[in-house]
């Protein structure tokens, strides 16, 4: 029996979720670019037509599309649908939408092109940033301008959402000032620039992505006040302490004046009191779970919990510099850069994608479409689980391999990359099984609901909402 | 009551952090005797960034994993110039043959002398004190 939609959203408010849809196919897509990585990895001479340094952008912006997407379009859709604060302007929010992809398109033509910009993260042609400087302002304006609408004291999700778009601007600016010759003429004021940029940037999108998981779970849980609360507000503020000045813990080694380092080691300290709160909090979140284990997105968010305590712990050791000088530059980082991607926001993404789905379809989802989520929901994380800890394996062997030449240390890590390689086909299929249920559900909202009331409409029928 | 006291929090913090972004960006990133940004310099970085050669290499432990940190490779007692210059012209395995005339292959080598100018990484007998953090004055140059 096919869901059928109980609660449809109204026109205007659809293009959130256009852009959740768009993010779910863009992460399939990375998934598939991944996996095949992981085996360009081992074994380079595999598909010559697709170099590993055509695969890795892909596979990187695709990703990290997939959390703009998710995150931006969960904020265009919760606005005007959950918290009743329609869009200051929908047509915004389209020509966003518009400019989002059709970048994205030429993007990818450049890759494949092979037309890099050869940065980290933004690895597309400089002049490409541009447009997406456009569609930000637009989502900032169009954003800053509806919740100050809303004249109560703002829940903490509102600062999360407008902080996280503040400071990726901010970021994003600071990623392209080497194309000013005083930050390049310095290749240690360069790197360490280019570092800082991309470790608050990391920070500004999990504000997005945090502030989603708050509100996703203000609603599951009937109760907004969890969300104004002294206590949820200094955890916000002790976060974003973290992205302003905890950014130089990616990048100890590089020879800046040392109190920079002993700083960023201070402020990285500060998270022992999240790690503290979460492990505080553990019986309260067995309770909460029992309570809502029939839900699709409750599930997902008890996952990004564990995640988020795994990842913690990672991140503590790794940011004390006696720890980080065997860590640094080693498959370590890839493990934390993986386990709070897909461990921590694709999780709590996917929960708000179900969350959206679940009051949308009133909770009826077909017996086929409950199994093969819950399957793809288990095989992903085992999966992720396995590649986390063979990624832990292949770092630590690099980082205390010193003598001998980088092909021996390759060659003595190479069971942990297979593992790797392993688990993480794995880990695609999980998500895609999870992501065929999603995308279908969510193009039923997207599109035939749509195409259901025009027809209404021409009965002379009046529309839903 | 509790509305002004986050925004000026969040004032006292967004002062704060652009003080530290300005200190950051010049005597926290300082650099004795910096070599000088020629043009030969200049084209090595645009070809470094063209070929996306971050996909693959790291400058101090920063960037890819498919082959080896590049910040010191063009003094490192076992590779060099001509070691650079071979990898180059020949690729391997790993890396593809880019096709690079010699001129770009100059560029990038000046481009790599002029990164490894700029420090040691990994830095030479690092000194790890008792309450975890460490001394890395052997990785500045210029001292």
């Amino acid at each position: 029996m096919e869901p059928s939609i109980t609660h449809p959203p109204e026109p205007a408010n659809r293009i959130g979720l256009r852009f959740v849809l768009l993010g779910m196919l863009a992460l399939a897509v990375s998934m598939m670019f991944g996996a095949l990585a992981a085996f360009k990895f081992l074994y380079p001479e595999l598909l010559q037509m697709l170099p590993f340094h055509k695969i890795r952008p892909i596979h990187v912006s695709l990703a990290v599309a997939w959390i703009f997407l998710a995150a931006v379009g969960g904020i265009y859709y919760y606005l005007p649908n959950a918290a009743r604060l329609p869009l200051h302007s929908t047509r915004a929010a389209a020509v966003h939408f518009w400019l989002f992809l059709v970048t994205g398109l030429v993007i990818l033509a450049a890759y494949a092109l092979g037309q890099f910009g050869g940065r980290e993260y933004f690895q597309f042609p400089a002049i490409l940033a541009l447009p997406i400087f456009a569609s930000w302002i637009l989502f900032g304006v169009n954003y800053f301008r509806t919740v100050t609408r809303d004249r109560r004291p703002w829940p903490v999700y509102y600062w999360m959402w407008g902080t996280g778009i503040v400071f990726f601007f901010v970021t994003f600016t600071e990623a392209y000032l080497w194309l000013i010759p005083f930050f390049r003429e310095n290749m240690v004021r360069e790197v360490t620039v280019q570092w800082k940029a991309y470790g608050a940037l990391v920070g500004s999108w999990n504000m997005m992505v945090y502030g989603t998981a708050i509100f996703v779970m203000c609603r599951i849980g009937g109760d907004d006040q969890m969300a104004r609360s002294k206590l949820v507000f200094a955890l916000f503020f002790l976060g974003l302490f973290n992205l302003m000045f905890g950014w130089a813990h990616h990048a100890y080694p590089i020879p800046t004046v040392p109190w920079i380092r002993h700083f960023a080691y201070f402020v990285s300290m500060t998270e022992l009191l999240i790690l503290g709160k979460i492990i505080w909090d553990w019986r309260g979140s067995l309770a909460t779970y029992r309570r809502h284990h029939h839900r699709q997105a409750f599930r997902f968010m008890i996952a990004a919990d564990f995640w988020v305590f795994v990842n913690l712990i990672l991140a503590l050791i790794i940011s004390v510099p006696a720890a980080n000088l065997f860590t640094h530059g080693t498959h370590v980082t890839v493990a934390h850069a993986m386990g709070t991607t897909i461990g921590i926001n694709t999780m709590i993404l996917l929960a708000s994608v179900f969350f959206i789905l679940e009051e949308a379809y009133g909770r009826r989802f077909s017996p086929a479409h409950v199994a093969v989520t819950r399957s793809g929901f288990w095989i992903a994380n085992s999966c992720l689980l396995v590649v986390f800890v063979s990624l832990l394996g292949a770092g630590l062997g690099r980082g205390t391999y010193i003598e001998g030449t980088f092909q021996e240390m390759m060659a003595l890590i190479e069971p942990y990359l297979i593992v790797f390689a392993g688990a993480g086909v794995g880990l695609a299929i999980g998500l895609w099984m999870v992501l065929a249920c999603a995308i279908q559900l969510m193009t039923g909202l997207v599109f035939t609901s749509a195409t259901t009331e025009a027809r209404g409409l021409a009965r002379g029928e009046k529309p839903a909402g | 009551m509790a509305l002004p006291i986050r925004r000026r929090i969040m004032a006292l913090y967004c002062t704060a952090f652009a003080a530290y972004s300005i200190y950051v960006y010049t005597d926290g990133t300082h650099l004795a005797n910096t070599p000088p940004l020629s043009a030969k310099v200049q084209e090595g970085l645009r070809l470094f960034q063209a070929k996306n050669c971050v996909a693959c290499h790291q400058f101090y432990g920063l960037g890819g994993y498919m082959g080896p940190d590049l910040t010191n490779v063009a003094s490192a007692p076992d590779k060099g110039v001509e070691h650079i210059r071979a990898m180059l012209k020949y690729g391997t395995t790993r890396m593809p043959n880019f096709g690079l005339t010699s001129t770009q292959i100059d560029a990038l080598v000046a481009f790599l002398k002029f990164v490894d100018a700029s420090g040691r990484y990994p830095p030479a007998q690092p000194k790890i004190k008792w309450y975890g953090t460490v001394d890395y004055t052997s990785a500045r140059t210029g001292e």
